[in-house]
């Protein structure tokens, strides 16, 4: 038997408006630009997605089964924005055949900096999916799967069961991202790793022509799945929930290879569908995975350049939590919030430099026309909330 | 291959940025094999210039107009250092206006032959021209013309008389001029020769004058473009004002981007030992083209945040009194300071200093001075309206009349070193991209497509 575990990030930044240094007013947001974009994913995306994910779960009366992340700076734009995407996603978890797993609720990289904001934020985002899901998470993923073994032993100390992060090869080996391991020094946490050449067969390789495989049947990847079989307990397919009519476009044929899959996948009558939980608690640990050092699932270097690769990273990140007290202690809820969307990693990979000048991925969701901008803007909202948070509310 | 280059400035006798350019593509042809005979209109000294055979007037001997004479005494140079005369010996007048007449008249004669044989119209009436230009006593002028004023317009005729002198004692394969004062020195030679023309484009008139154009330049400029057969841009920038202002078909417009050469690993310049005073630099002619003004009114927005700095505006040029006069309104007085025009070790010396480059152009072909800048290791802002923003990308970009942002983006840099620490670092990478050799390499083949052509 082998398991297919889907498990889609939903997530969108508060993007900045343009702020100059001589601008001092405390409104950080583009709310037109974002309001466009959410409508924008949510036309192109969540509806649709969410429909067909939908229909599935309906047609295979529970044996179609996924799990979400849905960070809170998304779900507070849908709440503004789009309540019908908000509506359709409740839809979701209402059905009986989804997981929602938690994360910071800002989408930080407040691990790194912060450990007591690290452990807030995820209190935050645990009780926000329990108020609007309907579950509290018993699983959970770091931003943009960073993760090392302080990682895994923090959350282990908060009550999670299990842990997400990126099956790399320079942290595997020769062994297999198909199996359930456990950190080291954590009894009572398991770890589901990616499976990155099946995940981005989907998430990043589907619509390429150039790609030897394309096109990518449903047919083809149960065949690759089916593989498993023998090797494996699961087949961890982690991405972008924008994979679908996004990243991926419609005219791609993604969401009829979605479609499909299911079939496909339940008609071996070896494989099937598992949330996360479902995952650990049916298949048994084979062994540790030691992760000393920070990985993630960005590019190729599967590490932190893409947030924290330039010394422009570094001292935003760094200016943002120096602030952390000054603005905790002002009790201004306001303030508070502001200083919290501002350390969605969203903004320090605008600031990424590598690869800038060939105008990739990178270039590709970056609404600002060089990271040096995006520091800039950055730095001079970062001024404003220090003078806030320097003087009390009149 | 040989290249019969015409060109009006060379360094170390240079005020903007041709003569660099000049130097750097010679310089480039020379190391991929290809023999270049540097025309120029004044005698310059034979240091740093051993690739090139340089050609001024000055080596028109005063029985030049004696072909076979004129021939000799070419052939004995072409391979060596320049043995300049005094610039004041150029201009010995023609020995025998007789014979030279004689010759005006078999040549053209000759021209209208071929010409009805399908030449160019462009390149036989700028023979004739160059031919029948009764020849001004005097100096040539140095350096440039930037000033159209005096007999500048004499002077380029007479250039290309000089010039049409030196090509009859040389071979070559292909002529290339640089930048409108050599277009009818070009264009007499190719008609003389029937060697394909290459005219290169540094900067138009409606760059330097904006739209209140010199219609003569324009009209030099224009038969130039039309009359080569391919015409050399330096950026996509220009090569969009050639088409559509000088109606220059776009497949016969090629774009060589400029560069910069990379001083040696050990010249680069330790920063000095600082006083509190952070330095913005400005450096350039003080023109409109160049946006003087946009610095000084952005200098302005930065000193009501930031009092420790000091602006340097480096460079001579017509709005010079304009500009000072602007600093005084402005109350600037205590933080900028105007160098007038620099030169080679002032350069370096200024470029070490600085913390920031800015160039604030309105109309900017290309722009080497932020390549030379990021050479010496610091970080630049530039213009949106310049071409070499093409090219850059690590660099920071504002609208020249966006004065606001223009001051956001110097403060930025000012007040955060993580900010100038990535832009040079990463300039320094995207710096090893450009070099005159690759710029030469495009040249070399466009040469051989042309004579392949012919």
């Amino acid at each position: 038997m082998a398991s297919v575990v889907f498990y889609f990030q939903v997530h969108q930044p508060y993007r900045l408006r343009r702020y100059g240094v001589f601008d001092s007013e405390p409104y950080y947001f583009d709310e037109a630009r974002n309001e466009e974009i959410c409508r924008k994913v949510a036309t192109k995306c969540y509806l649709p997605t969410n429909r067909l994910m939908l229909d599935l779960i309906d047609r295979y009366k529970g044996d179609f089964r996924v799990t979400y992340c849905v960070t809170g700076t998304i779900i507070e734009q849908m709440r503004a924005y789009i309540p019908e995407a908000m509506d359709s996603f409740i839809a979701l978890a209402n059905s009986g055949c989804t997981e929602f797993i938690a994360e910071t609720y800002h989408h930080s990289l407040a691990f790194l900096y912060n450990r007591e904001e690290f452990i807030e934020q995820t209190r935050i985002h645990q009780d926000m999916t329990e108020e609007v899901f309907g579950q509290r998470p018993r699983v959970f993923r770091n931003t943009e799967l960073t993760y090392n073994n302080d990682v895994a032993k923090t959350v282990e100390q908060m009550g999670f069961e299990a842990i997400l992060t990126e099956g790399a090869d320079h942290v595997l080996g020769y062994r297999s991202p198909n199996f359930i391991y456990r950190p080291p020094n954590c009894p009572d946490l398991k770890m589901l790793l990616k499976n990155y050449r099946l995940s981005d067969d989907i998430a990043f390789r589907f619509g390429n022509r150039q790609w030897p495989e394309w096109p990518m049947t449903a047919e083809k990847f149960t065949n690759w799945v089916d593989q498993i079989n023998g090797n494996g307990y699961v087949c961890n397919l982690f991405m972008d929930y924008e994979t679908f009519g996004e990243h991926q476009w419609a005219d791609t044929g993604i969401f009829d290879f979605m479609r499909a899959l299911p079939e496909k996948i339940l008609a071996t009558g070896k494989n099937d569908f598992l949330t996360v939980s479902e995952a650990i608690q049916r298949y048994p640990c084979v062994g540790e995975v030691d992760i000393p050092h920070m990985i993630s699932w960005a590019d190729t270097e599967r590490d932190l350049s893409a947030w924290l690769g330039n010394s422009m990273q570094a001292n935003a990140l760094h200016d943002v939590y120096a602030l952390a007290d000054a603005v905790l202690s002002s009790g201004d809820e306001q303030l508070i919030a502001d200083w919290r969307k501002l350390q969605t990693s969203d903004h320090f990979y605008y600031m990424c430099t590598k690869w800038f000048a060939d105008g990739d991925v990178h270039k590709y969701f970056n609404p600002y026309e060089s990271p040096y901008d995006a520091y800039i803007n950055y730095m001079n909202i970062l001024d404003s909330v220090r003078n806030r948070a320097a003087r009390p509310p009149t | 291959m040989r290249v019969f280059m015409l060109g009006w400035e060379f360094p170390p006798h240079i005020s903007g940025g041709l003569g660099t350019a000049c130097y750097g593509l010679t310089k480039g042809l020379d190391e991929l094999g290809v023999g270049v005979c540097f025309v120029l209109p004044q005698a310059v000294p034979p240091e740093a210039t051993s690739h090139v055979s340089l050609r001024t007037p000055a080596h028109v001997p005063a029985d030049a107009m004696d072909e076979a004479s004129a021939e000799s005494i070419a052939v004995g140079h072409i391979f060596e250092n320049v043995d300049l005369r005094p610039v004041a010996a150029v201009l010995q007048p023609y020995a025998t206006p007789a014979t030279y007449k004689e010759s005006i008249k078999r040549l053209i004669a000759q021209k209208r032959r071929s010409s009805e044989e399908g030449g160019k119209p462009e390149q036989v009436e700028a023979l004739e021209g160059a031919l029948q230009e009764p020849i001004p006593r005097g100096p040539l002028a140095t350096g440039a013309g930037l000033h159209y004023d005096g007999d500048l317009m004499a002077q380029v005729y007479r250039y290309a008389r000089l010039a049409l002198e030196i090509a009859r004692a040389e071979s070559f394969d292909v002529i290339h001029a640089h930048d409108w004062m050599t277009y009818p020195a070009g264009l007499a030679v190719a008609a003389a020769t029937h060697k394909p023309l290459v005219v290169h484009v540094h900067s138009t008139e409606f760059d330097r004058s904006g739209d209140n154009v010199n219609t003569q330049v324009y009209e030099i400029e224009r038969t130039g473009m039309h009359g080569a057969d391919r015409v050399v841009c330096v950026s996509y920038l220009t090569r969009s004002i050639v088409t559509s202002r000088y109606g220059v078909p776009a497949d016969r417009i090629e774009v060589v981007y400029n560069a910069v050469e990379l001083p040696a690993a050990d010249a680069l310049p330790m920063k000095p030992i600082r006083h509190d005073e952070k330095i913005v630099l400005f450096l350039g002619r003080i023109t409109m083209q160049k946006g003087p003004e946009y610095f000084l009114m952005a200098a302005k927005k930065v000193i009501a945040k930031y009092s420790k700095v000091r602006f340097i505006v480096a460079g001579s040029g017509d709005m010079i009194a304009p500009c000072v006069e602007l600093t005084a309104s402005l109350k600037l007085g205590s933080h900028v300071t105007f160098t007038g025009f620099l030169r080679g070790g002032d350069v370096d010396r200024v470029f070490r200093m600085a913390d920031l480059y800015v160039m604030p152009s309105v109309s900017e072909p290309f722009g080497i001075a932020p390549l030379e800048a990021l050479s010496h290791n610091v970080p630049v802002i530039i213009s949106r309206q310049s071409g070499v923003s093409e090219v850059l990308t690590h660099v920071l970009k504002v609208d020249f009349w966006d004065t606001d942002e223009m001051a956001n983006k110097i403060l930025a840099v000012l007040r955060h070193p993580p900010l100038q620490k990535t832009l040079r670092d990463a300039g320094q990478i995207e710096l090893k991209k450009l070099s005159w050799r690759d710029s030469a390499a495009q040249l070399k083949h466009l040469y051989a497509d042309l004579t392949v052509q012919a």
